[in-house]
């Protein structure tokens, strides 16, 4: 800002004539600078022994003398125990079974350690094992080593000791309890039978004790409807293998519905089998995983969803007929599939719920079983926003949370802040000084789940015991073990739970349990209520439609945002937009239109898009981006919660807009409003590209109907080339000689488009594996991600992707073929998507080999493209030659660089590194080496023990993470294996095999059914 | 004993003589068992008998004159009954069980450990094993003329020394004697009025040289070659450390463990069986033998003298480091983990699993490290360059005998190469992706 005004420094300037003024404005050092003592001095300086050259020779001496020192080698020290532990032996892993119970996932899985620290989430896969790892599962052992967690209790701000924390809450317990001041406990779904009864115990010593369930994302209405007609409060539990028709409405089955975990069922009955397979039908707003994944898919407002949710029911129980035809068609064909059809609904509505549930007890769906109901939500939507009542009156003495985050999950965060202040004493347990540990008096340092012993029950009958993996890093303690101290237990809550394990199983012992992970039990069947659900169809057919309705969901990256400070799940492109790095509002092409929205692509490759208001009862959300969604239905906007966290987060973690400010009444549909803004948002979208442009050699995809009826050679041809001057299939053509390599190993990995769903476990898993770096959002705007695993996603432009190959077919002459592939540029309104993970498909007959001056990447004979990092040199014409565009170059340094600041520049973050795995450095090239360290340790275990390889026994990271079964790994040399049936198969297919590089790589071809 | 190698003077090997000598008379007389029949005890049994017996029997937890897992035994028959000790040895629990005062004693006084039975020692064994126990101790070993004596001649840089400098003088007056013949020579020819011829002034050396083009060129030529040799030498050394030999925080002599003693290397290196490292061994692992060796032999001692250390002052080390008390024979927990000077050091780029090579493989652990069992200080031996890798890959053939993994693959491929037996190169072996990843 320009101003007149005068800023004197001194009294003196007032005076206009002043000399020392004048001296000093002509004199810029008030002392004169000593230059002539160490220039001036002519004579010691003519006299010196040392000349200006002399000093130039003692410059380029010592630079001589410094780089001859270099070339010694550093000492390296070399620290073994002092008692080594029996089961520890450096350089061997060790795998536990546990199970993460984080309040949003959980999961048995699998913990690989190596001398002693957890560097890898695996699949548990023993028979019974609930739920297979997700993304944020397997990015999970990462978030043990975030730098910024709690590293020791905290009394208002300062560091305190347990001691004095235990006292001070008993002091405060023992006061509520003699002043009849009510005591509540709020956590989230603890699922932890022991952690229960220890709350039980505490109420038991101070009655005014109080637990309040409270779910981040509330599944409350789901959960009141299942409680309503079962009586007890737990969510449904479906298992889509045994569903011919699944009738999706809303639920983004393969997403986070429900807690998720539905992926391998689901994909079981995806995969055709004599000449069946499952049929799929999503009614939904906003393009989700199981919407991407469905056959038909039906986009639709949440108000029209629950009307088409009425006419399923009347259709079902026989009331009266839709007039929409496509709900008839669906209505029609849920009821031929009778009870190999089910229904499921994510419409946040007791009475939707209430119909699903009635939905499928009228046609007694046999996917549909409630005895193993899933207990992994329990939150209650009506006693949370109750408790910010009570606290605002005063009412509540003592607030004890654990694995909450109230201030920045809740919608109504300023008056929990509020409310806050009139508890005596607040108390939370966190791993991270998150929004809510920095305003409570006392912040409890909670250790990490892989710090942890505890119990989960995941579903009825079904218990599961999670060990530690490591000592506790920081000075942290258990919820559990602060609640045995303030009832004056003085058992160690290991001891109080292998005893509550002992009371609960009978059917396996201690130490069988906690070698599997968990353990199953016989349960007793649950009994239906009476409940008036026509009441509820005709409540539910009352919706008034509104002008724009808003969706909130979660990502399969960042779910309730608990792990925001990750870095893997932060650069975890979303499966759907392929956005990184952010959140943003999603909305349909002619929603965009009317609103002036838009994204555009700019000249370094990057994705800009505009900014919106959005603006939910009182709530306003100011700036948020926007992201045109091809399937998006009209009128509707979707928001993604976890983002726009700023409490113990690094600096670039904290992206995105806080879509929980508008979680009113934890419910996620809201009627919403939107303003233009001005600005636009740089987006770090890792693919610009949207369509296939009727290339139907990328994913090949055929129908059902085709598929059983028709030979291979017309769903699956083989591309033909010319060959002196005569069609010959591209299979047969060959630049290079061919090798034998019938004799020893050869791997091969199978990838079924059908069995595929996008989930994005594979990428995290191989991030973990290979240590994969992160480059931040800039960089991955630029193009320059690491990922060595990508799952391409690519929309229609016509309704079907087979409508583009004819459209594509159909042009004739220059000028019609250039407009209709401009066109075919966009995607369609409500587009078919298909989703490819693609990774080094590592040729035989690979491009990239041929063009290395320095022969650094070479061909193995067991069909892995090596690459050795030592001996590139960066001149990137691999990348260049590589038809499939996997090859990643390292443009930094990664690791120990604070222009990285991600989990490599810290030495704890570095504890997650592989040690099998090189850590690449700057310049270098690198790829998928299609686990070699895998493939290689799993050769040298049955060398050692002098036995073949066993069938399953080669992984990859990404075929090991799959848990749909879409990725097979393993040698086809062996004809007993799965693999080696699979690459017989008549669906298998290369990518790009007119290109002639015989990958090692294979594609199954993606049947819909589509009737 | 150490093997006298190497000595060019007579009178170095007139010195260790006299060393041996009289090492072997006043500190080896501990081992020595006195004849003299008064030293011998009423038991009457023989103590020749009786030592070889303790060795056999008791050794492992007893010392003569120092309490190790048990108490120290010298003069242990003068202390008890004998009809006591016979029913001790045989059966010590009995004795407890019974409740006899004095086993109780024993017990009690001995922190409670149990000892292990023996009843397969007569009585007249242990007679022997007692008369052994009470020999009188030897006298503390005073320090002799004859020790002095060896120090200095077991120093071998003095004699040498003496001998070059007596050379050098020969030398030296050779070279003044002969300038003195030149020049009463001189002389007697002026003397005799002989003109000593003068050399003609002929073009020097370097100024020919730099004529001669031919000459030039050539040695230019061969000079860049040899800089070129010997810089590329230079440059190829650099980062390889064969010869690497870090003084370590404790002398560990891999000479006495692996070759006096003879232990197997993966007793100690038991990762290298099944892991990539072979570890460098926990402390525990020492402490299996070192609970109950606290010193070494007065041999094995002086033969440190001659690498300048003290084992049992190394040993000291060790069970500071691992907290172990020896006066009270139990840990203190007080640990202090050594930071051992890594000798083998690939490059983070390459991966090599020890337990491809020593299990599968089956190399010798000699093969890459040496002759480990001669070694005082471990030092690197081999260059550990791609090169040496690469080599021994095309060396080796690969060991197929009794393991089912390689059948199948090693009869395909041989039948392939026309070969009996394959090299690991042949197998694979030289693949890239094999140890970089």
């Amino acid at each position: 800002m320009a101003s007149n005004k005068k800023y004197w420094k001194s009294v003196e300037e007032l005076n206009e004539n002043s000399s020392i003024v004048e001296t000093l404005r002509n004199n810029e050092f008030v002392e004169q600078i000593p230059v002539d003592e160490f220039l001036g001095d002519n004579e010691s300086l003519s006299n010196s022994a040392t000349s200006r050259r002399d000093f130039l020779k003692y410059v380029g001496f010592s630079t001589a003398a410094a780089s001859l020192a270099a070339c010694e080698g550093p000492v390296v020290k070399s620290i073994p125990y002092v008692v080594q532990p029996e089961e520890i032996i450096p350089g061997v892993a060790d795998f536990y079974a546990t199970t993460i119970a984080d309040g949003f996932d959980f999961a048995n899985i699998l913990i690989k350690t190596r001398e002693g620290r957890p560097i890898k989430v695996e699949n548990n896969n023993l028979e019974g094992a609930k739920t297979g790892a997700n993304a944020r599962v397997h990015a999970s052992v990462l978030s043990l080593y975030d730098s910024l967690r709690l590293k020791q209790p905290k009394i208002a701000g300062k560091e305190a000791t347990w001691g004095e924390v235990n006292a001070k809450v008993k002091a405060s317990l023992e006061e509520a309890n003699s002043q009849g001041g009510s005591v509540v406990v709020l956590t989230n779904t603890l699922a932890s039978p022991s952690t229960e009864a220890l709350i039980e115990a505490l109420k038991v010593k101070y009655p005014t004790v109080k637990h309040v369930i409270y779910d981040a994302i509330s599944e409350s209405n789901a959960l009141d409807a299942f409680e309503k007609v079962y009586g007890e409060r737990a969510l449904a539990n479906y298992d889509f293998s045994k569903a011919d028709v699944i009738v999706s409405v809303g639920a983004d089955i393969l997403g986070d519905w429900q807690g998720g975990g539905y992926d391998a069922g689901y994909a079981n009955g995806r995969i055709p089998k004599n000449g069946k397979m499952s049929k799929h039908i999503q009614i939904e707003a906003n393009m989700s995983l199981a919407g991407a994944n469905a056959d038909k898919r039906i986009p639709m407002t949440v108000a029209n969803q629950k009307i088409a949710l009425v006419d399923l029911y009347n259709a079902v129980v026989g009331g009266s007929v839709s007039k929409n035809t496509e709900i008839v068609k669906v209505a029609n064909q849920l009821k031929s599939a009778k009870s190999k059809g089910v229904v499921v609904t994510g419409i946040d509505d007791l009475d939707a719920q209430l119909l699903v549930l009635a939905i499928n007890n009228a046609i007694s769906s046999e996917a549909f079983n409630p005895n193993d109901a899933k207990l992994t939500r329990k939150g209650n939507a009506k006693e949370v926003s109750q408790l910010v009542d009570y606290m605002k009156a005063g009412k509540v003495h003592t607030l004890i949370m654990s694995g909450v985050n109230p201030v920045y999950t809740l919608p109504n965060s300023k008056d929990f802040v509020d409310a806050l202040k009139k508890v005596k004493l607040s108390v939370a347990f966190s791993m991270k000084e998150d929004e809510t540990a920095l305003i409570t008096n006392i912040a409890a340092a909670a250790p990490h789940y892989l710090e942890s012993w505890s119990d989960v029950a995941i579903e009825r009958g079904h218990y599961s015991v999670a060990q530690p993996t490591i000592r506790p890093l920081f000075d942290t303690k258990q919820f559990q073990d602060a609640l045995l101290t303030w009832t004056e237990n003085s058992a160690s809550y290991y001891d109080y739970l292998k005893d509550f394990a002992a009371n609960t199983i009978v059917e396996k012992s201690w130490n069988q349990i906690v070698h599997d992970g968990f353990a199953t039990s016989e349960v007793l069947p649950l009994v239906m209520n009476e409940v008036d659900f026509s009441s509820s169809s005709s409540k539910l057919a009352q919706v008034k439609p509104a002008a724009l309705e808003l969706v909130l969901y979660t990502k399969t990256g960042m779910g309730d945002g608990q792990q925001a400070n990750n870095p893997w799940l932060q650069e975890f492109p979303d499966p759907i937009t392929r956005v990184s790095w952010d959140n943003y509002v999603t909305i349909s092409k002619k929603d965009a239109e009317r609103y002036g929205l838009k994204n555009w692509n700019v000249a370094n490759g990057g994705m800009n898009g505009s900014y919106v208001t959005l603006k939910v009862g009182n709530a306003t959300l100011n700036k948020v981006p926007v992201v045109v969604q091809p399937g998006q239905a009209v009128g509707t906007l979707g928001l993604a919660f976890g983002y726009g966290k700023s409490a113990a987060l690094k600096q670039e973690m904290q992206v995105g807009v806080n879509a929980y400010t508008l979680y009113n009444d934890l419910t996620a549909n809201q009627i919403v409003t939107v303003t233009k803004e001005e600005g636009e948002h740089e987006f770090a979208c890792v693919q610009l590209q949207k369509t296939l442009m009727g290339r139907g050699d990328i994913i090949k995809e055929t129908t059902l109907e085709i598929f059983n009826s028709k030979d291979a050679e017309v769903w699956n041809p083989i591309p033909m080339v010319s060959l002196d001057h005569q069609e010959t299939p591209a299979t047969e053509v060959d630049l290079w000689t061919s090798f034998d390599r019938t004799t020893g190993h050869h791997f091969n990995l199978s990838i079924d488009l059908n069995a595929c769903t996008g989930c994005g476990a594979c990428v995290i898993a191989c991030h973990a594996e290979n240590n994969v770096p992160v480059v931040g959002k800039s960089e991955v705007r630029r193009s320059r991600d690491m990922h060595w695993l990508r799952i391409d996603r690519y929309y229609s432009h016509e309704e079907t992707f087979n409508g583009d190959v004819e459209l594509k077919e159909g042009t004739s002459g220059l000028m019609d073929s250039v407009n209709t592939l401009s066109d075919m540029e966009d995607p369609s309104e409500n587009p078919q998507v298909a989703f490819q993970p693609v990774m080094c498909q590592h040729c035989n007959h690979a491009p990239c080999e041929t063009v290395c001056p320095v022969a650094a990447t070479s061909h193995s004979r067991e069909g892995q493209n090596h690459m050795a990092y030592n001996r590139c040199v960066g001149t990137r014409y691999c990348a260049n030659n590589c038809p499939y565009k996997v090859r990643r170059f390292n443009w930094f340094l990664y690791n120990k660089n604070s222009e990285f600041d991600y989990h490599m520049n810290d030495d704890l973050g570095r504890m997650v590194l592989n040690p099998d795995v090189n850590v690449r450095s700057r310049g270098v090239m690198e790829k998928c080496s299609m686990c070699i360290q895998k493939t290689q340790a799993t050769k040298l275990q049955a060398k050692r023990e002098g036995r073949l390889v066993k069938d399953g026994e080669f992984q990859t990271a990404c075929s090991a993470a799959c848990s749909s079964g879409a990725m097979i790994f393993g040698d086809v040399n062996d004809k007993e294996s799965q693999v080696a049936k699979l690459v017989e198969d008549e669906r298998m297919y290369h990518l790009l095999e007119h290109v002639g590089t015989k990958p090692n790589v294979f594609y199954h071809v993606k049947v819909r059914n589509v009737k | 004993m150490k093997k006298v190698g190497n000595h060019k003077s007579f009178s170095k090997i007139f010195f260790s003589l006299a060393l041996t000598l009289s090492f072997s008379l006043s500190v080896f007389s501990q081992d020595s068992v006195p004849t003299d029949a008064a030293a011998a005890p009423t038991t009457g049994g023989d103590p020749v008998t009786g030592k070889a017996l303790f060795n056999a029997n008791c050794a492992a937890c007893h010392a003569l004159d120092k309490v190790m897992t048990g108490p120290a035994l010298r003069g242990v028959a003068e202390k008890y009954d004998i009809e006591f000790l016979y029913k001790w040895i045989k059966n010590n629990t009995e004795l407890i069980k019974a409740g006899d005062a004095t086993a109780l004693k024993i017990f009690n006084e001995n922190g409670q450990k149990a000892m292990t039975p023996f009843p397969q020692l007569s009585n007249a064994d242990i007679d022997n094993i007692l008369a052994y126990t009470s020999t009188t101790p030897p006298p503390p070993p005073t320090p002799n003329p004859g020790d002095v004596v060896g120090k200095t001649g077991g120093d071998s840089g003095i004699s040498n020394d003496v001998i070059l400098g007596a050379l050098s003088l020969v030398l030296a007056m050779l070279i003044v004697m002969l300038f003195l013949v030149n020049n009463v020579l001189t002389k007697i020819a002026k003397a005799n009025g002989i003109e000593v011829q003068k050399d003609e002034k002929s073009l020097p050396i370097w100024k020919a040289f730099v004529k001669n083009q031919f000459l030039l060129v050539v040695s230019a030529i061969l000079f860049l070659l040899f800089a070129a040799y010997f810089a590329y030498g230079f440059l190829m050394q650099v980062g390889v450390d064969q010869g690497y030999e870090p003084i370590q925080p404790i002398h560990y002599s891999h000479r006495i463990h692996a070759g006096d003693n003879g232990i197997d290397c993966k007793y100690c290196h038991s990762a290298a069986r099944v892991g990539k490292h072979s570890n460098i061994p926990s402390l525990n692992v020492c402490m299996n033998c070192h609970k109950n060796i606290s010193e070494v032999a007065p041999e094995t001692l002086a033969e440190g003298n001659e690498f300048g250390v003290n084992y049992n002052t190394e040993i000291d080390k060790l069970y500071k480091a691992v907290g172990w008390d020896k006066t009270s024979q139990a840990y203190t927990g007080k640990t202090e983990p050594v930071k051992w000077v890594r000798i083998h050091n690939l490059p983070d780029f390459v991966y090599f699993n020890h337990s491809q090579h020593v299990t599968v493989a089956g190399v010798e652990c000699q093969t890459c490290h040496g002759p480990v069992e001669e070694m005082e200080i471990m030092r690197q031996y081999s260059s550990l360059t791609m090169g040496w890798c690469i080599n021994c890959h095309r060396e080796t053939n690969v060991k197929v005998e009794d393991n089912a993994y390689y059948t199948k693959i090693h009869e395909e491929l041989s039948k392939k190469y026309g070969v009996k037996q394959l090299t690991a190169a042949q197998m694979g072996g030289l693949e890239c992706g094999k140890c970089h990843y």
